[in-house]
């Protein structure tokens, strides 16, 4: 391990090291505090807020407003709670993620096993369409799924997040089995299996681990989007939306409280991913970041 | 003597059965990235409004587009946020990487603090930053709560001062990957450096000045592709946190471009802007690509 | 025509040639090893004969039959890799019967092979293991049994031992010859090793730059290498490559070598048909072995000529003394018996057997026939 083989590069003094342990526990402090006031206020009644302080505990606790936010705040003109949105996203982030990871894997296998004549090309034509502005396709998508009879569904929301998602897992699995050794191919090949056989008995019994990250960034990635939800949502709008009407509804009381739980019900999913396998997590990132 | 040379079904058809799994998701890219966005350039030289429709108007929606004090402000707003976003994320990933570095007690607790936010939906990050900002409910009233009766802090309903918010949100969610990335870049320098750096008689300062820093450049490349990417791209943020206001002061290209496509039937013009957007980005991100996977070859 | 015919065969990567016109035919039970420096072509063709890389031109037969073309897995061949290869998902006995299994073998029969070669290689015991808990030299036996069990008709074997250990390799290298010996397999072997090459081998290809230097048994390749490339690429430490110019003595020829201050030593040839290059330039091959103490020269010699010479270094390498000299304005070997009395600065008289001395003309660095 690298980490281990740091030993005693650097030594610093001991005032230099109460000063970086500050700094440290602030910079702790400044990433936990948001969370913190999220959590604390979503088990507050609403008096407690906009009369008290935020920073403070409750002083009576109640779930009061995560059961509003799960099932009877008023989204957009209906009062039904985020639950039927969390439905959506769960819905939709399903089938696109499986989709899109297995369309990846092949890919990647092609990319660097059975490479061709501008193998490279088709590969950067695709890993830039993890790069552009989604603006750009807004318009025509919005066309496209209107005539496919797809605008304003689950299944439509699921085309969209496949198409702009693949580029990303056939990112990971190419440079996966990059590093797998050709070798071990050729050996198949002249042990008398077929490219699927290669793919199904030789490299994915060995693909556990990136697929593993290609499903932890696919699904944080479509469970945190925003644009083409609200974009191409209609009547089967994500999480993130309805959370988004939720708190920027303009009638009534500001319920803040309610608005509190109903983002943590919105992040509870990618954060219980993080938290479980937080280690896949950080290496999709670098993975999408350094094309090593 | 059997002299057929011609290759065996099986040799044929394994030359393009790979050919033929790749196939749909090429073709796939080709239409609904290269193909879209060949469509939305057509659609910003034309009169479309509410509709696509193909009048050819040449470069009159650029003109108007650059005319428009919305498009200006938008510019004006992603400069401001750009830059502040992705030279704070670069020093506060960099400095909190060095010193995470120091053979750190519980650093094995820290780094995941530093990082989940980057877990969050912007839509959530801006939720709680909103009202956590929010000088009603938040941070202004605690800090009057405490004792310091005459605290202000006002920025998020402040034309002048919103955009910052928004650089404050951001920072705290993408500052810890930024982190990460220098922290695996440290930890990637041989150590036997640094040790004859030292016997060289270099200073802490200056071994990081010098030799270190130098050595973190590929993650000084990768971190600003990431992070200039992210910030033109920057919707969600903008929407959830300020809404794109007060008034139109937090307008970014991305709230633009939406907006003017699908609230206020100008799809030429909204095209216009989401080509602007594409081409900055292609702009640093093809170089990039290019020489990466120029590179591995 | 031979078990293994590789007739005019190239191969051509866009418009570059990376193999020229080879041509050699194996016969049944050979070991023939293709030897030669890293992008020398060697690997290729054996991936054309495995028919993992497709052929330009020409033709490839097995058995008669021409393989162009034709899948890897239906050309009844057998590969050991450099890296072994081994699947890492699978045990050991599913690494050895995949192939088997692939081919549609019922499990009975293949159960039966992978008895029989489990216990030929002793790997009996592994079975049951992942490749990912064996050591190298395991791993090696293991991808030699995935080859064996198939029952092939050419065993391909790229380079296979140079991923072992130095001590491991000599040792494997005894195992796969005796293994050779005993079942009597055709065998293609690639090796950048000349050591490997002369030890396993029946016959040696050594290629350089996609041509085929020289063809021939290990004695031939040793002893009368074709040209400058095979006489200095084969044996350790290399051949001595001294600048001459052949001079006739009582109408005897003699390679004159000049030293840089003027000096003349001249050396008598054993072949008289060098009498032909009177007056030119050659280059004079010399193996360190054929210059040695008086003591230490071969009896059998007809042609022993003494040198006298100043010593510039000596590496005493425990079994032989390796000695450096000045000839010619460069810098020989003479590899003598191990207690010689030599030191460096000293004159000492040497004993050079011209028997083994070779010719090359420097124009086209081909050998200089007799």
């Amino acid at each position: 391990m690298a980490a281990v083989t740091q030993d005693t590069a650097v030594s610093t003094g001991r005032v230099t090291r109460a000063f970086i342990y500050l700094l440290l526990l602030l910079f702790a402090l400044f990433y936990l505090l948001p969370l913190y006031v999220m959590g604390v206020n979503s088990v507050k009644p609403l008096e407690e807020i906009t009369g008290g302080n935020m920073m403070a505990l409750p002083q009576v606790w109640t779930l009061d407003p995560w059961r509003s936010a799960w099932s009877t705040a008023q989204i957009g003109v209906e009062p039904t709670g985020l639950k039927p949105y969390f439905l959506n996203s769960i819905l939709m982030v399903v089938p696109a993620v499986a989709i899109s990871t297995i369309v990846g894997a092949l890919n990647g296998y092609v990319l660097t096993k059975w490479r061709f004549r501008g193998d490279t090309w088709v590969f950067g034509l695709m890993l830039f369409s993890c790069f552009i502005p989604f603006q750009i396709v807004l318009i025509p998508m919005a066309v496209v799924l209107g005539k496919l009879g797809l605008a304003g569904s689950v299944p439509g929301l699921i085309l969209v997040h496949v198409v702009y998602g693949i580029g990303f897992t056939t990112l990971y699995f190419r440079n996966y089995y990059a590093a797998f050794p050709t070798e071990l191919v050729r050996a198949a090949q002249i042990d008398g299996a077929g490219f699927f056989q290669i793919f199904w008995r030789i490299l994915l019994p060995v693909s556990g681990p990136i697929a593993v990250v290609s499903v932890i960034w696919q699904f944080t990635n479509i469970w945190n989007d925003f644009l083409f939800g609200a974009s191409f949502g209609g009547t089967s709008q994500p999480m993130t939306v309805a959370l988004n009407n939720l708190v920027q509804s303009s009638t009534g009381v500001k319920e803040y409280n309610v608005h509190f739980a109903g983002a943590i019900l919105a992040a509870l999913p990618t954060l219980v991913v993080y938290i479980v396998a937080g280690r896949y997590f950080v290496r999709g990132l670098m993975a999408g970041s350094v094309k090593g | 003597m059997t002299a057929s040379t011609a290759p065996d079904f099986r040799t044929r058809l394994q030359d393009w059965l790979p050919k033929l799994v790749l196939a749909p998701s090429f073709a796939v890219t080709i239409l609904f990235v290269y193909g879209f966005i060949a469509f939305t350039a057509v659609l910003s030289f034309t009169g479309s409004k509410m509709l696509p429709n193909f009048k050819w108007v040449g470069w009159e929606n650029y003109e108007k587009l650059w005319a428009l004090p919305a498009w200006n402000t938008a510019i004006v707003n992603i400069a401001i946020f750009a830059t502040l976003y992705i030279v704070i994320c670069t020093a506060v990933g960099l400095l909190l990487a060095v010193f995470l570095d120091q053979k750190i007690r519980g650093e094995g607790v820290l780094r995941p603090i530093y990082l989940y936010p980057m877990a969050l939906s912007f839509i959530v990050t801006g939720t709680a930053w909103k009202w956590f900002l929010d000088p009603g409910i938040g941070l202004e009233k605690v800090v009057r709560l405490w004792g310091w009766e005459s605290f202000s802090f006002t920025w998020i309903k402040d034309g002048d001062m919103a955009i910052y918010t928004i650089v404050i949100a951001a920072v705290w969610q993408t500052s810890g990957f930024v982190m990460a990335m220098f922290l695996a870049g440290l930890r990637g320098i041989d150590n036997e450096i640094l040790k004859a750096a030292q016997i060289d008689g270099a200073s802490n300062w200056q071994l990081y000045r010098r030799i270190v820093i130098p050595l973190l450049r590929p993650a000084f490349l990768s971190a600003f592709v990431i992070l200039s990417h992210l910030a033109i791209k920057s919707y969600d943020l903008v929407v959830a946190l300020t809404g794109g206001g007060p008034g139109r002061a937090t307008e970014m290209p991305a709230t633009f471009m939406y907006s003017y496509t699908f609230t206020r039937n100008q799809m030429g013009i909204g095209a216009s802007s989401a080509v602007i957007m594409l081409m900055t980005i292609a702009a640093i991100m093809v170089p990039y690509l290019y020489a990466e996977l120029k590179e591995k070859k | 025509m031979g078990f293994l015919d590789i007739r005019n065969v190239t191969k051509s990567y866009g418009n570059v040639e990376v193999l020229h016109r080879v041509d050699i035919a194996v016969e049944e039970g050979e070991f023939l090893v293709l030897v030669g420096p890293s992008g020398c072509g060697k690997s290729t063709l054996l991936n054309m004969i495995a028919g993992l890389e497709g052929i330009t031109g020409g033709e490839i037969a097995i058995k008669g039959r021409v393989v162009n073309g034709v899948h890897p897995s239906k050309r009844n061949i057998a590969m050991v890799f450099q890296s072994y290869a081994l699947y890492p998902n699978m045990t050991v006995g599913q690494n050895m019967t995949f192939g088997l299994e692939m081919h549609g073998v019922p499990k009975p029969e293949r159960e039966r092979a992978l008895a029989d070669v489990a216990k030929l290689l002793q790997i009996d015991h592994l079975l049951d293991r992942k490749p990912g808990q064996l050591s190298g030299g395991q791993r090696q036996r293991v991808a030699m049994g995935r080859a064996l069990v198939r029952n092939p008709d050419v065993f391909l074997f790229d380079e296979p031992l140079s991923n072992l250990d130095a001590k491991l390799r000599v040792d494997m290298r005894t195992e796969i010859k005796k293994l050779h010996q005993k079942l009597k397999t055709t065998i293609v072997y690639v090796t950048h090793d000349q050591i490997e090459a002369m030890t396993l081998s029946t016959r040696i290809a050594v290629m350089n730059k996609g041509y085929v230097q020289q063809l021939g048994t290990p004695k031939e390749i040793y002893d009368t290498p074709a040209n400058l490339f095979v006489a200095t690429f084969m044996g350790s430490p290399a051949m001595n490559i001294i600048p001459a110019k052949v001079v006739l003595r009582d109408g005897v020829p003699h390679a004159a070598v000049t030293d840089a201050d003027g000096a003349e030593r001249v050396l008598r040839f054993s072949q008289p048909s060098l009498t032909a290059w009177e007056g030119k330039d050659i280059h004079l091959g010399i193996r360190p072995e054929a210059i040695t103490d008086p003591e230490g020269a071969d009896r059998k010699s007809g042609n022993i000529q003494s040198l006298s010479n100043r010593v510039t270094v000596t590496e005493p390498a425990g079994s032989d003394t390796f000695v450096t000299m000045t000839l010619g304005g460069r810098d020989a070997i003479a590899r003598m018996r191990a207690d010689a009395s030599v030191a460096a600065g000293q004159s000492y008289d040497f004993a050079v057997n011209m028997d083994k001395a070779v010719a090359f003309d420097p124009a086209t660095e081909a050998r200089i026939l007799p």
